[in-house]
């Protein structure tokens, strides 16, 4: 059983912060198929925070597949992550490298990178979503 | 969904003071509403008026689908500072409930008793703050309320009895099919246990609805320097400061902002609570150093 917490300044929404730290423990093993996670009344009543909201989380990792919901009984671990996508890790960060090395040769700062980076990332996401 | 509460231009006047004027709301149930605003906005009055402890001035509230007054046995209320007998004892308290209250549960009373670590036979008055609110939040949660209003229930207790009593809270809500109002000024703590917001300042609600829908429909725009009436239409500015170059426009609008000219932040609730304080307050409460923050009416 993994316990949740949460971080009041992240500006990330409470239910975002119980799918990234039940993703995380997937990835790092430390929830694995069959797993129960804590009950929606616990985490409520540990985090103080509304019940609604880990309902929430749930129904969207079910969604992601990666939990399911026993009716009465709570809700479990049915999928895994990480483990198919790790092989791609290598190529991808060899091109991220050359990337980098040419963004630092054209005389752009770890900052300007930085913030080169997020801009396209973010919306980039945002363009996956419209 | 039915609504816990429904006002139509419902109001409030004390002689001379007009404590809540025009309110028209309608709170979905199954939520844990937080209702905000600054002091003397109103906010209990209009929760003395839900759990039928005065009598509106102009208009209408229904609880729970019924005149409010006559909905008493389904509510659990809680005034401010959780007031309870200081001669009695924890176990006199809950005899008291139990003849008071025709669907009251001893069962629940005495196990969270039990959990708090409450000694039966202790005059509450001997109580902490902290114990004090708990064993009210104990009444009223034996009640087996529909509806819990709780006015400022946690503002005098210390960060770990704050902490515990919403954590009791939650917990209570998770078990029952209960719906809670409550009032703060702790928007760190609403953050956590709402999803449902009112706004309240200066006897009239500015903002209400669930706090996912508001903080997806507002909306931090930062550009350069442009006079906030040549928005569009359906942008609503909340507030606005500029310098001789540049503008920061708070605004509400359910449709994208397009402007390429805008680089468009997210607003955290505090930020938009506080935009509305500061909207409805009017210029003469500016205090943005260095920025010369005009507010739109």
């Amino acid at each position: 059983m993994i316990e949740f917490h949460l971080n009041g300044r992240s500006g990330v929404a409470p239910y975002m912060q119980l799918i990234h730290q039940v993703r995380q423990a997937l990835r790092l093993g430390l929830l694995r198929e069959g797993d129960q996670l804590p009950k929606v009344k616990d985490v409520a009543a540990g985090l103080a925070i509304n019940p609604n909201t880990v309902l929430k989380a749930y129904r969207e990792l079910e969604y992601e597949g990666l939990t399911a919901a026993r009716p009465g009984v709570g809700t479990f671990v049915t999928g895994t992550l990480g483990g198919t996508s790790l092989a791609a890790h290598g190529p991808l960060r060899r091109d991220l490298q050359r990337w980098l090395a040419r963004a630092r040769h054209a005389g752009l700062d770890d900052e300007s990178i930085e913030a080169l980076f997020l801009n396209t990332f973010r919306s980039a996401a945002e363009e996956d979503i419209a | 969904m039915t609504a816990v509460i429904e006002t139509k231009g419902l109001g409030k006047r004390y002689r001379q003071l007009q404590a809540l004027a025009d309110c028209t709301l309608s709170v979905p149930a199954g939520h844990v509403v937080g209702l905000v605003g600054p002091n003397g906005a109103g906010k209990s009055t209009l929760l003395n008026l839900a759990a039928g402890l005065l009598a509106p001035t102009t208009g209408t509230i229904e609880v729970l689908g019924g005149p409010a007054p006559a909905q008493l046995a389904k509510l659990g209320f809680l005034a401010q500072d959780a007031p309870v007998y200081a001669t009695l004892s924890v176990a006199d308290h809950l005899k008291l409930g139990a003849r008071l209250n025709p669907g009251w549960d001893q069962a629940l009373a005495r196990a969270r008793i039990d959990q708090l670590d409450l000694d039966p036979g202790q005059k509450a008055g001997t109580l902490s703050g902290g114990q004090r609110a708990q064993l009210a939040l104990t009444l009223a949660l034996a009640k087996r309320p529909r509806l819990l209003i709780l006015d400022e229930p946690v503002a005098s207790l210390d960060p770990l009895a704050r902490r515990e009593f919403l954590q009791d809270l939650m917990e209570a809500v998770a078990e029952q099919d209960l719906s809670v109002v409550l009032s703060s000024h702790l928007i760190a703590d609403l953050e956590r246990v709402c999803d449902y917001l009112i706004v309240l300042v200066g006897s009239r609600v500015r903002v209400a609805g669930p706090v996912e829908e508001l903080l997806a429909t507002h909306h931090l725009l930062t550009g350069p320097r442009r006079d906030p009436a040549t928005l569009p239409d359906g942008q609503q500015v909340i507030s606005a400061s500029h310098t001789d170059v540049q503008s920061t426009l708070l605004v509400r609008t359910s449709s994208p902002v397009l402007d390429p000219a805008w680089t468009v932040s997210e607003v955290g609730l505090e930020d938009m609570v506080l935009a509305y304080m500061r909207q409805a307050a009017g210029p003469g409460r500016r205090r943005t150093p260095g920025n010369h923050l005009e507010v739109q009416k």
